[in-house]
């Protein structure tokens, strides 16, 4: 079953980091990413940029149009930061590796579990 | 001899010449990777420059070939880090041992075992079977589960690392623990076939692919072990289930429910075949689960139409499921056709004991299975809730569509 762990995170936490502090959770990350890689769990994933760099696109005003506007979708301290796909054997398991995530053993943000939709399916 | 023809034959020749390799060095390890090198170097060589006279001594040659080069890399490796005197070969698990050389089913079936490992996760012990014993490449494997080539190829890399490490031989188990492999390997077949079957049509191509893999491997595993009254159950119950494929989805690849399917597009061939394999075994064999799930399959097969179902005989079908293998999945289906027999006021009774179990409380199935007792019972509104509530919970997205469009149905032609 593949697995979405979406992280989200206080935008710029990083700069108030000491370089300890930063290089560990560098390195947590680097070490789970190798963690999964080698168990063949991991799917993919990646880092987005700053919020700051975000276009919101939505309907405007008239019918047809499209408008754009600088900056995120959602108006919160948390930003939507990047994501992970695993697939796994159980959704404990996944549970288990958001639970490793530096984001979250350093309480610096959260992350979302989200099973991914199967093309699949049984008739009933 | 035709692309198609040749992967027939090597997907055929792959555990036996694994098995050769692994008989004669030891090693699972660094065999099974030389064997599919092998594998690929035929099925890029066999189609343009035609296939050997003997394909299988081929096969052992560049394996073998691939395998003493890979040593004395390792050797020199070795021999440049540090001067080790030693001549053991490199992986000493998985002894081999037999010099004279056993039938070529007896490697089928030690693989089998080998790469169902208690040791491994469901989905490593799903991957090494194919690769090992059917004789898929990693790419193809991951195509058929949709995920990268890269991690496919560390999740059999894990595996084969988790067999060596658990001291795992290339042997058949020992008759104490026979019975309880041999359910993990049935086990694997069974999910190999699902992940095939459940697949919707067109692009999932690779996917379905899967379901004729299951079945040539059931079929090997049912003629190596003829004996084996499960075995045969297994291979019925696949086949009875395959007979449906081109009913079970519509144009637009929406589920068709068994009830509503036309019947006349059944594979008339692949139920006859299952039907007689499970009639057979339940002559001789104790009734296990796939012969009774097998049996269910049948019943359902030989009816004319949804309503002239023998449903007395599928109750007391589910009755001794229920018996031999308690499971909620069980009671569900049991309900579905108790309401068929006694009306739906009896299936929703049943289906009560199974909201305080934590295997079925809040499971997309029991809400499916619900909102269809209440919509028969003509309970609109809760059928329509139990529908969407189910439609929320499933991680299917054609079963998701299935469910609200009945939801949509409820709301509509009120």
């Amino acid at each position: 079953m593949k697995y979405m762990l979406l992280i989200w995170n206080r935008p710029g936490f990083v700069e108030e980091l000491s370089e300890e502090e930063r290089n560990a959770i560098f390195g947590d990350v680097d070490r789970i990413m190798a963690e999964l890689t080698a168990s063949g769990e991991l799917v993919g994933g990646d880092a987005l940029a700053h919020p700051s760099q975000t276009r919101t696109v939505r309907a405007g005003a008239h019918a047809g149009a499209v408008e754009v506007t600088d900056g995120p979708f959602v108006e919160s301290k948390e930003q939507f930061a990047g994501y992970l796909m695993v697939d796994c054997e159980t959704p404990e398991r996944a549970a288990e590796i958001a639970a490793s995530w530096p984001d979250v053993t350093h309480g610096v943000g959260v992350l979302e579990v989200r099973p991914v939709m199967d093309q699949a399916g049984t008739e009933m | 001899m035709t692309d198609r023809a040749v992967e027939d034959l090597l997907r055929t020749l792959a555990p036996q010449v694994l098995g050769v390799l692994v008989r004669r060095h030891g090693q699972f390890y660094a065999c099974e990777d030389a064997v599919q090198e092998a594998l690929l170097a035929a099925a890029t060589q066999w189609p343009a420059q035609g296939v050997p006279e003997h394909p299988r001594s081929w096969l052992v040659t560049v394996a073998t070939r691939r395998l003493t080069d890979e040593w004395r890399s390792e050797r020199a490796r070795r021999d440049r880090e540090v001067a080790v005197a030693a001549r053991e070969p490199a992986y000493p698990a998985v002894a081999p041992a037999a010099d004279e050389e056993p039938p070529a089913g007896d490697d089928t079936l030690k693989l089998l075992f080998l790469c169902c490992h208690p040791a491994l996760t469901g989905s490593a012990q799903v991957a090494l079977t194919l690769r090992a014993v059917g004789g898929l490449s990693t790419a193809e494997i991951a195509r058929a589960y949709l995920v990268p080539e890269a991690t496919m190829s560390q999740r059999i890399r894990r595996a084969k690392q988790r067999i060596e490490a658990a001291g795992a031989r290339f042997v058949l188990p020992s008759p104490a623990d026979r019975d309880d492999r041999l359910r993990a390997v049935l086990r694997v077949l069974y999910l190999i076939f699902n992940e095939g079957y459940t697949a919707s049509s067109g692009d999932e191509l690779h996917r379905a692919e899967l379901t004729g893999e299951a079945i040539r491997l059931a079929r090997e595993l049912h003629r190596l072990l003829p004996d084996d009254g499960e075995v045969a159950g297994l291979l019925a119950l696949m086949l009875l289930t395959d007979s449906h494929r081109a009913a079970r989805t519509g144009p637009g690849g929406e589920l068709i429910p068994l009830a509503e399917q036309d019947r006349s597009r059944w594979d008339r061939a692949e139920i006859a075949a299952g039907v007689a394999l499970v009639t057979e075994a339940l002559t001789w064999s104790a009734p296990g689960p796939y012969q009774v799930q097998a049996a269910i399959a049948a019943v359902h097969a030989e009816a004319p139409s949804a309503a002239e179902t023998d449903w007395p005989q599928i109750v007391a079908l589910y009755r001794v499921l229920a018996r031999i293998a308690p499971n909620p999945m069980v009671t569900l289906n049991q309900a579905a056709a108790v309401a068929m027999v006694d009306g739906p006021r009896a299936g929703l009774a049943l289906l009560a004991s199974l909201d305080a179990d934590e295997r079925t409380a809040g499971h997309h199935r029991l809400a499916a299975v619900r909102a269809h007792l209440l919509e028969l019972a003509g309970e609109r509104t809760a059928a329509r809730a139990a529908y969407l509530a189910a439609a929320r919970a499933t991680t299917s997205r054609p079963e998701q569509r299935y469910l609200e469009v009945r939801a949509a149905r409820l709301a509509a032609d009120r």
